[in-house]
Protein backbone atom coordinates (compact mmCIF):
# COMPACT_ATOMS: atom_id res chain seq x y z
CA UNK A 1 0.00 0.00 0.00
CA UNK A 2 1.38 3.44 -0.82
CA UNK A 3 2.21 5.66 2.40
CA UNK A 4 -0.29 8.14 2.65
CA UNK A 5 0.48 11.74 1.55
CA UNK A 6 1.18 13.45 4.97
CA UNK A 7 4.20 11.05 5.42
CA UNK A 8 7.18 13.16 5.80
CA UNK A 9 10.47 12.20 4.71
CA UNK A 10 13.16 10.70 6.37
CA UNK A 11 16.58 11.95 6.03
CA UNK A 12 18.94 10.22 8.34
CA UNK A 13 22.62 11.37 8.94
CA UNK A 14 25.42 9.79 11.11
CA UNK A 15 26.02 11.08 14.43
CA UNK A 16 29.41 9.02 14.88
CA UNK A 17 29.60 5.96 14.66
CA UNK A 18 27.19 4.72 17.06
CA UNK A 19 24.14 7.13 17.07
CA UNK A 20 22.16 8.95 14.06
CA UNK A 21 19.87 11.73 13.81
CA UNK A 22 16.62 11.05 11.79
CA UNK A 23 15.41 14.15 10.58
CA UNK A 24 11.25 14.02 9.71
CA UNK A 25 11.11 17.84 9.02
CA UNK A 26 12.48 21.24 9.61
CA UNK A 27 9.12 22.98 10.70
CA UNK A 28 8.01 23.70 14.44
CA UNK A 29 4.50 21.95 14.15
CA UNK A 30 2.75 19.56 16.30
CA UNK A 31 2.00 16.70 14.13
CA UNK A 32 5.66 16.09 13.10
CA UNK A 33 6.69 16.13 16.59
CA UNK A 34 3.96 13.90 17.39
CA UNK A 35 5.45 11.58 14.30
CA UNK A 36 8.97 12.26 16.44
CA UNK A 37 7.66 10.72 19.53
CA UNK A 38 6.00 8.12 18.14
CA UNK A 39 9.30 6.84 15.66
CA UNK A 40 11.61 6.92 19.23
CA UNK A 41 8.70 4.86 21.04
CA UNK A 42 9.11 1.98 18.15
CA UNK A 43 12.64 2.49 17.71
CA UNK A 44 13.13 1.73 21.24
CA UNK A 45 11.27 -1.59 21.53
CA UNK A 46 14.56 -2.71 18.84
CA UNK A 47 17.37 -4.67 20.69
CA UNK A 48 20.23 -2.76 18.78
CA UNK A 49 18.94 0.23 19.81
CA UNK A 50 20.02 1.88 23.15
CA UNK A 51 18.12 4.79 22.97
CA UNK A 52 16.02 6.90 21.02
CA UNK A 53 15.04 10.40 22.10
CA UNK A 54 12.36 12.67 20.22
CA UNK A 55 13.89 16.44 19.37
CA UNK A 56 11.26 18.79 17.39
CA UNK A 57 10.76 16.92 14.42
CA UNK A 58 13.41 14.71 14.86
CA UNK A 59 14.95 11.19 16.38
CA UNK A 60 18.26 10.71 17.56
CA UNK A 61 19.14 7.28 17.87
CA UNK A 62 22.01 5.67 19.81
CA UNK A 63 22.50 2.18 18.74
CA UNK A 64 25.21 -0.78 19.39
CA UNK A 65 27.70 -1.19 16.27
CA UNK A 66 27.62 -4.95 17.53
CA UNK A 67 24.56 -5.21 16.17
CA UNK A 68 23.49 -3.32 13.92
CA UNK A 69 24.93 -0.55 11.23
CA UNK A 70 23.54 3.00 9.68
CA UNK A 71 22.33 1.92 6.67
CA UNK A 72 20.23 -1.14 8.35
CA UNK A 73 19.20 1.29 10.64
CA UNK A 74 18.49 3.90 8.02
CA UNK A 75 16.40 1.36 6.20
CA UNK A 76 14.27 0.36 9.58
CA UNK A 77 13.89 3.85 10.01
CA UNK A 78 12.15 4.67 6.56
CA UNK A 79 10.01 1.78 6.82
CA UNK A 80 9.01 2.94 10.48
CA UNK A 81 8.38 6.20 9.13
CA UNK A 82 5.98 5.08 6.38
CA UNK A 83 3.57 3.90 8.70
CA UNK A 84 0.95 5.96 9.78
CA UNK A 85 1.67 6.07 13.74
CA UNK A 86 -0.30 5.34 16.28
CA UNK A 87 -3.27 7.53 17.20
CA UNK A 88 -1.27 9.70 19.88
CA UNK A 89 -2.84 9.57 23.33
CA UNK A 90 -3.47 12.97 24.42
CA UNK A 91 -0.46 13.48 27.01
CA UNK A 92 -1.22 14.36 30.35
CA UNK A 93 -2.37 18.34 31.19
CA UNK A 94 -0.01 19.93 33.71
CA UNK A 95 -1.81 23.31 34.87
CA UNK A 96 1.37 25.54 36.39
CA UNK A 97 0.81 28.33 38.81
CA UNK A 98 2.80 31.46 37.29
CA UNK A 99 3.73 35.20 39.23
CA UNK A 100 4.15 37.07 35.91
CA UNK A 101 6.10 39.50 37.79
CA UNK A 102 9.91 38.34 35.73
CA UNK A 103 12.79 41.00 35.85
CA UNK A 104 11.80 41.40 31.96
CA UNK A 105 8.11 41.91 31.81
CA UNK A 106 8.44 46.05 31.43
CA UNK A 107 10.86 45.53 28.72
CA UNK A 108 9.06 42.76 26.90
CA UNK A 109 6.06 44.62 26.86
CA UNK A 110 7.65 47.69 25.41
CA UNK A 111 9.26 45.56 22.78
CA UNK A 112 5.82 44.16 21.63
CA UNK A 113 3.84 47.08 22.44
CA UNK A 114 1.38 45.27 25.04
CA UNK A 115 0.87 46.44 28.43
CA UNK A 116 1.97 43.00 31.18
CA UNK A 117 -1.57 42.59 31.22
CA UNK A 118 -2.10 41.82 28.27
CA UNK A 119 0.77 39.21 28.25
CA UNK A 120 -0.69 37.49 30.59
CA UNK A 121 -3.54 37.38 28.69
CA UNK A 122 -1.95 35.99 25.54
CA UNK A 123 0.35 33.70 27.35
CA UNK A 124 -1.92 32.01 29.78
CA UNK A 125 -4.45 31.36 26.71
CA UNK A 126 -3.05 28.33 25.06
CA UNK A 127 -2.58 24.65 25.81
CA UNK A 128 1.09 24.36 24.73
CA UNK A 129 2.85 21.08 24.10
CA UNK A 130 5.47 19.82 25.69
CA UNK A 131 7.85 19.36 22.21
CA UNK A 132 10.69 17.66 23.84
CA UNK A 133 12.87 17.34 27.22
CA UNK A 134 16.04 18.25 27.07
CA UNK A 135 19.35 20.42 27.30
CA UNK A 136 19.58 20.86 31.21
CA UNK A 137 17.92 18.35 33.83
CA UNK A 138 14.10 18.78 33.45
CA UNK A 139 14.06 21.60 31.13
CA UNK A 140 11.21 21.10 28.34
CA UNK A 141 10.59 23.19 25.33
CA UNK A 142 7.07 24.23 25.38
CA UNK A 143 5.18 25.78 22.10
CA UNK A 144 4.17 27.00 19.84
CA UNK A 145 3.90 30.55 21.97
CA UNK A 146 1.22 32.94 20.35
CA UNK A 147 2.93 34.93 17.53
CA UNK A 148 2.13 38.12 19.28
CA UNK A 149 4.59 37.41 21.96
CA UNK A 150 7.19 36.64 19.43
CA UNK A 151 11.03 37.78 19.91
CA UNK A 152 14.29 36.86 19.00
CA UNK A 153 16.24 35.93 22.19
CA UNK A 154 18.21 38.33 24.23
CA UNK A 155 21.19 39.94 22.64
CA UNK A 156 23.29 39.17 25.98
CA UNK A 157 22.10 36.12 27.87
CA UNK A 158 22.21 36.03 31.36
CA UNK A 159 24.94 34.52 33.85
CA UNK A 160 22.25 33.18 36.35
CA UNK A 161 18.58 32.50 35.60
CA UNK A 162 16.99 31.62 38.90
CA UNK A 163 15.32 28.08 38.82
CA UNK A 164 11.30 28.65 38.32
CA UNK A 165 11.86 31.73 36.04
CA UNK A 166 8.96 31.37 33.02
CA UNK A 167 10.97 32.39 29.74
CA UNK A 168 9.76 33.32 26.24
CA UNK A 169 11.68 33.04 22.94
CA UNK A 170 10.89 32.55 19.50
CA UNK A 171 7.79 30.67 19.26
CA UNK A 172 8.78 29.15 22.32
CA UNK A 173 8.32 28.98 26.18
CA UNK A 174 9.92 27.41 28.88
CA UNK A 175 10.20 26.96 32.32
CA UNK A 176 13.86 27.06 34.05
CA UNK A 177 14.29 23.80 36.14
CA UNK A 178 17.92 24.93 37.55
CA UNK A 179 19.92 27.72 38.24
CA UNK A 180 21.35 28.36 34.66
CA UNK A 181 22.57 30.78 32.23
CA UNK A 182 19.77 31.87 30.05
CA UNK A 183 19.18 33.68 27.18
CA UNK A 184 15.31 33.44 26.97
CA UNK A 185 13.14 36.88 28.25
CA UNK A 186 11.96 36.39 32.03
CA UNK A 187 8.20 37.19 32.58
CA UNK A 188 7.03 34.69 35.53
CA UNK A 189 8.38 32.66 38.15
CA UNK A 190 6.81 28.95 39.31
CA UNK A 191 6.87 27.40 42.80
CA UNK A 192 6.52 24.05 40.29
CA UNK A 193 9.67 21.93 40.44
CA UNK A 194 10.26 20.86 37.07
CA UNK A 195 13.64 18.88 38.01
CA UNK A 196 12.47 15.89 40.71
CA UNK A 197 16.14 14.04 41.08
CA UNK A 198 14.70 11.85 43.49
CA UNK A 199 12.01 10.80 41.16
CA UNK A 200 11.99 8.59 38.41
CA UNK A 201 11.59 10.06 35.56
CA UNK A 202 13.91 12.99 37.26
CA UNK A 203 11.70 15.47 35.33
CA UNK A 204 7.78 16.64 35.73
CA UNK A 205 7.08 17.09 32.10
CA UNK A 206 7.47 14.36 29.24
CA UNK A 207 7.75 14.72 25.18
CA UNK A 208 4.01 15.23 23.93
CA UNK A 209 2.34 16.51 27.27
CA UNK A 210 0.27 19.63 27.30
CA UNK A 211 1.45 22.64 29.82
CA UNK A 212 -1.74 25.21 30.42
CA UNK A 213 -0.12 28.45 32.62
CA UNK A 214 -2.77 30.58 35.06
CA UNK A 215 -1.73 33.61 36.60
CA UNK A 216 -2.07 33.19 40.33
CA UNK B 1 30.99 -3.25 51.90
CA UNK B 2 34.15 -2.96 52.71
CA UNK B 3 36.43 -0.04 53.67
CA UNK B 4 39.71 0.23 51.27
CA UNK B 5 40.99 3.01 51.09
CA UNK B 6 41.25 7.04 53.56
CA UNK B 7 41.28 9.93 51.35
CA UNK B 8 44.02 11.86 52.70
CA UNK B 9 44.10 14.55 50.12
CA UNK B 10 41.62 14.20 47.46
CA UNK B 11 43.58 15.89 44.61
CA UNK B 12 42.25 18.75 42.44
CA UNK B 13 38.63 17.32 40.93
CA UNK B 14 38.60 13.49 42.37
CA UNK B 15 35.50 11.67 41.00
CA UNK B 16 33.69 8.80 41.74
CA UNK B 17 32.68 7.61 37.49
CA UNK B 18 31.55 4.36 36.09
CA UNK B 19 29.99 3.94 32.31
CA UNK B 20 27.31 6.50 32.60
CA UNK B 21 23.58 6.52 32.57
CA UNK B 22 22.53 6.56 28.96
CA UNK B 23 18.79 6.48 29.47
CA UNK B 24 18.36 9.45 31.81
CA UNK B 25 18.85 11.67 28.63
CA UNK B 26 15.21 11.60 28.20
CA UNK B 27 15.07 13.43 31.25
CA UNK B 28 17.41 16.11 29.90
CA UNK B 29 20.46 14.56 32.48
CA UNK B 30 23.71 14.14 30.88
CA UNK B 31 24.80 10.63 29.59
CA UNK B 32 27.90 11.09 31.73
CA UNK B 33 30.25 8.43 33.39
CA UNK B 34 34.17 8.50 32.76
CA UNK B 35 35.64 10.93 30.20
CA UNK B 36 38.16 8.33 29.03
CA UNK B 37 36.19 4.82 28.73
CA UNK B 38 39.19 3.08 27.74
CA UNK B 39 41.52 3.98 30.74
CA UNK B 40 38.11 3.35 33.04
CA UNK B 41 37.72 -0.18 31.69
CA UNK B 42 41.46 -1.15 31.41
CA UNK B 43 41.55 -0.14 35.19
CA UNK B 44 38.68 -2.37 36.00
CA UNK B 45 39.96 -5.38 34.42
CA UNK B 46 43.54 -4.97 35.74
CA UNK B 47 41.94 -4.76 39.32
CA UNK B 48 39.51 -8.02 38.52
CA UNK B 49 36.91 -6.45 38.12
CA UNK B 50 33.68 -6.08 35.52
CA UNK B 51 34.64 -3.23 33.36
CA UNK B 52 31.66 -1.11 34.34
CA UNK B 53 32.76 -1.08 38.25
CA UNK B 54 33.13 3.13 39.05
CA UNK B 55 36.41 4.11 39.54
CA UNK B 56 38.13 7.33 40.85
CA UNK B 57 38.62 9.37 38.20
CA UNK B 58 41.08 12.33 39.09
CA UNK B 59 41.88 15.48 37.03
CA UNK B 60 45.04 17.02 36.80
CA UNK B 61 46.20 15.45 39.48
CA UNK B 62 45.71 12.58 41.86
CA UNK B 63 44.64 11.91 45.64
CA UNK B 64 46.89 10.61 48.37
CA UNK B 65 45.33 7.34 49.57
CA UNK B 66 46.14 4.70 51.93
CA UNK B 67 45.12 1.43 52.19
CA UNK B 68 42.88 0.49 55.02
CA UNK B 69 43.12 -2.73 54.16
CA UNK B 70 45.10 -5.25 51.43
CA UNK B 71 43.52 -4.84 48.00
CA UNK B 72 44.28 -4.51 44.25
CA UNK B 73 44.48 -1.36 42.30
CA UNK B 74 45.26 -0.29 39.15
CA UNK B 75 46.33 3.37 37.83
CA UNK B 76 45.43 4.24 34.09
CA UNK B 77 44.92 7.14 31.79
CA UNK B 78 46.85 10.43 32.20
CA UNK B 79 50.32 10.17 33.95
CA UNK B 80 50.71 11.99 36.76
CA UNK B 81 53.92 9.86 38.45
CA UNK B 82 51.82 7.49 40.98
CA UNK B 83 54.05 6.56 43.77
CA UNK B 84 53.40 4.07 46.49
CA UNK B 85 55.18 4.29 49.77
CA UNK B 86 57.16 7.01 47.36
CA UNK B 87 58.19 4.67 44.82
CA UNK B 88 57.61 4.79 41.47
CA UNK B 89 55.33 2.15 40.47
CA UNK B 90 53.75 1.23 36.95
CA UNK B 91 50.59 2.05 34.89
CA UNK B 92 48.15 -0.26 33.54
CA UNK B 93 48.88 -2.71 35.42
CA UNK B 94 47.74 -4.21 39.14
CA UNK B 95 49.07 -3.38 41.91
CA UNK B 96 48.80 -5.27 45.32
CA UNK B 97 48.81 -2.78 47.79
CA UNK B 98 49.24 -3.74 51.75
CA UNK B 99 47.49 -2.06 54.65
CA UNK B 100 48.74 1.06 55.38
CA UNK B 101 50.09 1.76 52.02
CA UNK B 102 50.46 4.82 51.02
CA UNK B 103 49.26 6.23 47.14
CA UNK B 104 50.72 9.31 45.79
CA UNK B 105 51.46 11.67 42.92
CA UNK B 106 54.69 13.12 42.37
CA UNK B 107 52.96 15.57 39.32
CA UNK B 108 51.37 15.30 36.13
CA UNK B 109 53.69 14.11 33.59
CA UNK B 110 50.99 13.54 30.10
CA UNK B 111 47.40 13.76 29.84
CA UNK B 112 44.57 15.01 31.85
CA UNK B 113 42.54 12.37 34.10
CA UNK B 114 43.76 9.16 35.71
CA UNK B 115 41.83 6.20 36.84
CA UNK B 116 42.09 4.41 40.06
CA UNK B 117 40.14 0.85 39.90
CA UNK B 118 40.25 -0.73 43.18
CA UNK B 119 39.76 -4.51 43.53
CA UNK B 120 35.96 -5.21 44.17
CA UNK B 121 34.45 -1.98 42.59
CA UNK B 122 34.28 1.37 43.98
CA UNK B 123 31.05 1.77 46.18
CA UNK B 124 29.09 4.92 45.49
CA UNK B 125 25.65 6.35 45.49
CA UNK B 126 23.35 4.96 42.57
CA UNK B 127 21.60 7.49 40.87
CA UNK B 128 19.38 6.75 37.36
CA UNK B 129 21.34 3.64 37.44
CA UNK B 130 24.72 4.63 37.91
CA UNK B 131 26.76 5.61 40.41
CA UNK B 132 28.78 8.30 38.10
CA UNK B 133 29.17 11.53 40.13
CA UNK B 134 26.84 14.65 38.66
CA UNK B 135 27.69 17.93 40.46
CA UNK B 136 25.02 20.01 38.75
CA UNK B 137 22.42 17.76 40.64
CA UNK B 138 24.49 16.94 43.96
CA UNK B 139 24.07 12.97 42.71
CA UNK B 140 25.69 9.54 42.23
CA UNK B 141 29.66 8.96 43.23
CA UNK B 142 30.66 9.97 46.67
CA UNK B 143 26.70 11.37 47.83
CA UNK B 144 27.14 14.23 44.28
CA UNK B 145 30.43 15.63 44.80
CA UNK B 146 33.85 15.18 44.73
CA UNK B 147 36.27 13.41 46.74
CA UNK B 148 36.99 15.33 50.21
CA UNK B 149 39.89 14.65 52.49
CA UNK B 150 39.10 11.93 55.05
CA UNK B 151 36.27 10.21 52.67
CA UNK B 152 36.74 6.59 52.97
CA UNK B 153 36.52 4.48 49.75
CA UNK B 154 34.52 1.25 49.72
CA UNK B 155 34.46 -1.87 47.63
CA UNK B 156 31.06 -3.21 46.45
CA UNK B 157 31.88 -6.90 45.70
CA UNK B 158 34.28 -9.32 46.74
CA UNK B 159 37.94 -8.95 45.92
CA UNK B 160 39.81 -9.97 43.22
CA UNK B 161 41.98 -13.30 43.23
CA UNK B 162 45.07 -13.35 43.38
CA UNK B 163 45.86 -14.84 39.88
CA UNK B 164 44.42 -11.46 38.48
CA UNK B 165 47.00 -9.10 40.07
CA UNK B 166 49.75 -10.47 36.70
CA UNK B 167 47.59 -8.64 34.83
CA UNK B 168 49.22 -6.19 32.33
CA UNK B 169 48.00 -4.15 29.62
CA UNK B 170 51.20 -3.54 26.74
CA UNK B 171 52.20 0.14 25.73
CA UNK B 172 51.13 -0.98 22.25
CA UNK B 173 47.81 -2.03 23.41
CA UNK B 174 46.94 1.63 24.28
CA UNK B 175 45.52 4.29 22.68
CA UNK B 176 47.79 6.91 20.97
CA UNK B 177 47.66 9.53 23.86
CA UNK B 178 50.13 11.58 21.89
CA UNK B 179 48.89 11.89 18.80
CA UNK B 180 45.81 14.66 19.58
CA UNK B 181 44.67 14.10 15.90
CA UNK B 182 41.09 13.20 16.56
CA UNK B 183 39.23 10.89 13.76
CA UNK B 184 35.82 12.38 13.08
CA UNK B 185 32.71 11.73 10.72
CA UNK B 186 31.26 14.07 9.19
CA UNK B 187 27.80 15.05 10.82
CA UNK B 188 24.15 16.35 9.90
CA UNK B 189 25.03 19.70 8.96
CA UNK B 190 28.33 19.33 7.57
CA UNK B 191 26.84 20.70 4.11
CA UNK B 192 26.74 24.30 5.69
CA UNK B 193 30.63 24.84 5.73
CA UNK B 194 31.17 24.41 1.71
CA UNK B 195 34.52 23.25 0.54
CA UNK B 196 36.24 26.35 2.26
CA UNK B 197 35.12 25.25 5.95
CA UNK B 198 35.65 21.72 5.42
CA UNK B 199 38.91 22.50 4.87
CA UNK B 200 38.93 24.65 7.74
CA UNK B 201 37.27 21.91 10.50
CA UNK B 202 39.79 18.78 8.86
CA UNK B 203 42.46 20.79 8.00
CA UNK B 204 43.62 22.79 10.80
CA UNK B 205 44.18 23.03 13.87
CA UNK B 206 42.15 23.79 16.87
CA UNK B 207 43.28 25.01 20.63
CA UNK B 208 41.60 23.92 23.47
CA UNK B 209 40.30 26.84 25.45
CA UNK B 210 39.94 27.41 29.12
CA UNK B 211 36.34 26.50 28.61
CA UNK B 212 36.83 23.04 28.85
CA UNK B 213 35.10 20.72 31.26
CA UNK B 214 33.21 17.71 31.59
CA UNK B 215 30.56 18.96 29.39
CA UNK B 216 32.66 20.07 26.66
CA UNK B 217 35.80 21.62 25.35
CA UNK B 218 35.04 24.82 23.99
CA UNK B 219 37.83 25.20 20.99
CA UNK B 220 39.52 28.31 19.35
CA UNK B 221 40.55 28.81 15.73
CA UNK B 222 40.24 30.63 12.50
CA UNK B 223 36.52 30.11 12.64
CA UNK B 224 34.25 28.13 11.21
CA UNK B 225 30.84 29.91 9.15
CA UNK B 226 28.67 26.97 9.58
CA UNK B 227 25.01 29.77 9.91
CA UNK B 228 21.80 28.82 8.04
CA UNK B 229 18.53 28.60 9.09
CA UNK B 230 17.74 28.19 12.33
CA UNK B 231 17.59 24.86 13.55
CA UNK B 232 15.15 23.15 15.59
CA UNK B 233 16.35 21.53 18.96
CA UNK B 234 17.69 17.89 18.41
CA UNK B 235 19.13 15.23 20.98
CA UNK B 236 22.80 15.30 20.84
CA UNK B 237 25.15 12.44 21.15
CA UNK B 238 29.37 12.75 23.12
CA UNK B 239 31.89 13.45 20.78
CA UNK B 240 29.71 15.91 18.62
CA UNK B 241 31.01 19.16 16.98
CA UNK B 242 29.03 21.98 17.17
CA UNK B 243 29.61 25.06 15.61
CA UNK B 244 27.65 28.49 17.18
CA UNK B 245 27.48 31.75 15.56
CA UNK B 246 30.74 32.97 16.93
CA UNK B 247 32.27 30.26 14.70
CA UNK B 248 34.44 28.48 17.49
CA UNK B 249 33.54 24.58 17.84
CA UNK B 250 32.56 22.93 20.96
CA UNK B 251 33.39 19.49 21.52
CA UNK B 252 30.96 17.44 23.12
CA UNK B 253 32.25 15.15 26.26
CA UNK B 254 30.23 13.38 28.74
CA UNK B 255 27.98 15.69 30.69
CA UNK B 256 26.98 17.63 27.81
CA UNK B 257 23.78 18.98 27.06
CA UNK B 258 21.44 16.83 25.83
CA UNK B 259 19.54 18.32 23.22
CA UNK B 260 20.31 21.84 21.52
CA UNK B 261 20.01 23.63 18.00
CA UNK B 262 23.33 24.36 16.84
CA UNK B 263 24.92 22.62 14.05
CA UNK B 264 26.59 19.44 14.14
CA UNK B 265 29.01 19.62 11.99
CA UNK B 266 31.08 16.73 12.48
CA UNK B 267 31.21 13.79 15.67
CA UNK B 268 34.62 12.58 16.84
CA UNK B 269 34.68 8.41 16.42
CA UNK B 270 33.71 6.69 19.86
CA UNK B 271 37.64 5.21 19.98
CA UNK B 272 38.80 8.89 19.48
CA UNK B 273 37.14 10.23 22.80
CA UNK B 274 39.79 8.75 25.52
CA UNK B 275 42.32 11.01 23.31
CA UNK B 276 39.87 13.65 23.63
CA UNK B 277 39.47 13.50 27.05
CA UNK B 278 43.13 13.82 27.84
CA UNK B 279 43.25 17.18 26.17
CA UNK B 280 43.25 20.48 28.48
CA UNK B 281 43.32 24.14 27.86
CA UNK B 282 45.71 25.16 25.81
CA UNK B 283 46.43 21.57 23.65
CA UNK B 284 46.27 21.74 19.85
CA UNK B 285 44.25 19.49 18.36
CA UNK B 286 42.72 18.89 14.71
CA UNK B 287 40.39 16.42 13.41
CA UNK B 288 40.97 13.81 10.52
CA UNK B 289 37.51 12.90 8.63
CA UNK B 290 37.22 9.04 8.29
CA UNK B 291 34.56 7.12 7.58
CA UNK B 292 32.21 4.79 10.15
CA UNK B 293 33.44 1.61 8.75
CA UNK B 294 36.86 3.44 9.65
CA UNK B 295 36.15 4.26 13.26
CA UNK B 296 34.53 0.96 13.46
CA UNK B 297 37.60 -0.87 13.15
CA UNK B 298 39.80 1.15 15.39
CA UNK B 299 36.73 0.55 18.31
CA UNK B 300 37.51 -2.77 17.42
CA UNK B 301 40.99 -2.74 17.78
CA UNK B 302 40.36 -0.77 21.03
CA UNK B 303 38.10 -3.87 22.10
CA UNK B 304 40.28 -6.20 21.41
CA UNK B 305 43.41 -4.95 23.72
CA UNK B 306 40.76 -4.71 26.62
CA UNK B 307 39.77 -8.49 25.68
CA UNK B 308 43.25 -9.63 26.04
CA UNK B 309 43.34 -8.22 29.87
CA UNK B 310 40.38 -11.23 30.42
CA UNK B 311 41.26 -14.32 27.84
Amino acid sequence: MPAPPSTPKVRTHPLGDSALLAELGTRLDTALNTRAIALAAALKKRRDVRQAVAGYASVTVHFDPDQTNYEALTTAIKRLASKRPPMAEPGRLHRIPVTYDGPDMEAVAAQLRLTPKQIVAIHTRPIYRVFLVGFVPGWAYLGPLPEELELPRRHVPRTQVPAGSVAIAGRQTGIYPLPSPGGWHLIGRTPVKLFLPDSDPPCLFRAGDRVKFFAQ
Amino acid sequence: MSEKLRVRKPGVFTTIQDLGRPNAIMAGVPPGGAMDRFAHRAANLLAGNDEGAATLECTLNGPELIAMESCLIAITGADFDPRVNGDPVPMWEGIFLHQGDEVTFAGRRSGARAYIAVGGGIAGDRWLGSMSTYMLAARGGMHGRQLMARDVISTAGPPSGPAISGRKLTRNLLPDYSNHQLQAIAGPHIRRLGAAGRKELFGSTFKVSKDADRMGYRLEGSGIDASGDELLSFGLAAGAIQVPRSGQPILLMADHQTAGGYPVVATVAGAAMPVAAQLLPGDRLSFTEVTIEAALRMRTAQRAALDSLVN
